[in-house]
């Protein structure tokens, strides 16, 4: 059940009726968008406007919380599956992990895979969230499996903190997790037209890391394209070319990273 | 996927706001750019409320049109394309009047 109406602009309440189901013999209040708060059937509207995902947000605002009081960076690190994240994050280790201590909270559907080799790669604490718990495994991470994954991190012995999202380039865009930035790993295998279909999340980050760049000679790939497509969704995110496998232009990330302290 | 996570935090919002109250309608408002799916929201709605405490409620979807307002020459365009650009000027200078919403708009209670 249920019905879409789409405005003809962003203020009308104007509602196209093409669905074929009935509305009754006349279109009361309820069908022509009237808000007074009263139907004919003795039923009450209540006006709520209250931004779906609040619960979410309010337990963002404690990991929020909990970062500050720990003296943390966090980052939310998000891509499609196979974009290169826990390469990258295992270059990452091995450039900064000497000097900072960094968390990784590890989400995954299932598995600990990722985890386990994170764990040897330097990192100073790993803690896995597999959110196969959820509904037939949950796509994202939110702020309340966030939560539960901090608990297992001893956050006043960290510097920083990464958060992998779990693969997707759809669902992690919408949650906050509590984290300061987010940025993405974006590979160029992927096709130059990703921002445009997916553009929630490239509009969501602070930084793109364009990686799998030591492949562009063998690649019909047009870069430029790319770059003229992310720069129509989000005009102001960081740009970091990298090769995570080769570790050409990963310097530069770290430096980013750190640059959010 | 999206749509379930998003259906079960719709139920969530309404439950907390409703305080034991069976609401039967529920009206929510999402902007296009949210890249949600609304025929797919409401399918998913219909299979993460059933057999619960919110099983019939019906959820309407206000599907809210990308408009952006251009700095420069002040025209309104709305967007075909998630691109931030006006379609009279071609001025990146724009800000989004609508499109971003991912409310919950209001529910309907039974009056005792």
């Amino acid at each position: 059940m249920g019905r879409v109406h789409v405005h003809a602009d962003g203020t009308a309440h104007d509602h196209d009726h093409d669905d074929g189901q009935g509305h009754g013999d006349d279109h009361g209040p309820r069908d022509v968008g009237d808000h007074s708060g009263y139907t004919a059937t003795g039923t009450a509207r209540v006006e709520v406007l209250e931004r779906i995902l609040s619960e979410n947000d309010r337990v963002a605002a404690v990991n929020r919380q909990d970062f500050a009081a720990a003296g943390i960076i966090s980052v939310n690190l998000m891509s499609s599956p196979g974009a290169g994240k826990t390469t990258l994050l295992k270059r990452t280790l091995a450039e900064i992990g000497g000097t900072r201590r960094v968390g990784i909270l590890e989400g995954d559907i299932a598995t600990s895979i990722d985890a386990d080799e994170l764990q040897g790669s330097g990192a100073a604490a790993v803690s896995l969230v597999n959110t196969s718990a959820g509904f037939g495994g949950e796509c994202h991470l939110d702020a309340v499996m966030v939560r539960s994954g901090l608990a297992r991190l001893p956050l006043d012995q960290l510097d920083l903190l990464i958060i992998e999202n779990v693969g997707n380039l759809v669902c992690p865009a919408e949650f906050d997790v509590g984290e300061h930035a987010k940025a993405m790993v974006y590979a160029i295998t992927e096709g130059e037209e990703k921002p445009l279909k997916y553009p929630v999340m490239f509009r969501a980050v602070d930084a793109v890391v364009v990686n799998k760049i030591d492949l562009l000679p063998h690649l019909d790939f047009d870069l430029d394209r790319f770059l003229a497509n992310l720069r129509a969704v989000n005009p102001a995110a960081t740009v970091i070319q990298v090769s995570a496998r080769t570790g050409a232009g990963t310097g530069e990330w770290c430096r980013w990273l750190l640059s959010q302290e | 996927m999206h749509e379930i996570a998003l259906a079960e935090a719709i139920a969530g919002t309404v439950r907390q706001r409703a305080q034991g109250r069976t609401p039967a309608r529920v009206r929510v408002r999402i902007g296009y750019l949210r890249q949600v799916v609304p025929d797919s929201l409401v399918f998913n709605w219909d299979m993460v409320t059933a057999g619960s405490d919110l099983a019939g409620c019906v959820l309407d979807v206000d599907y809210i049109p990308a408009v952006v307002a251009c700095a420069a020459c002040g025209t309104r365009t709305t967007l075909d394309l998630p691109v931030l650009i006006c379609g009279s000027c071609d001025s990146a200078d724009v800000t989004l009047v609508s499109g971003d919403e991912f409310d919950l708009a209001s529910f309907d209670v039974a009056v005792t």
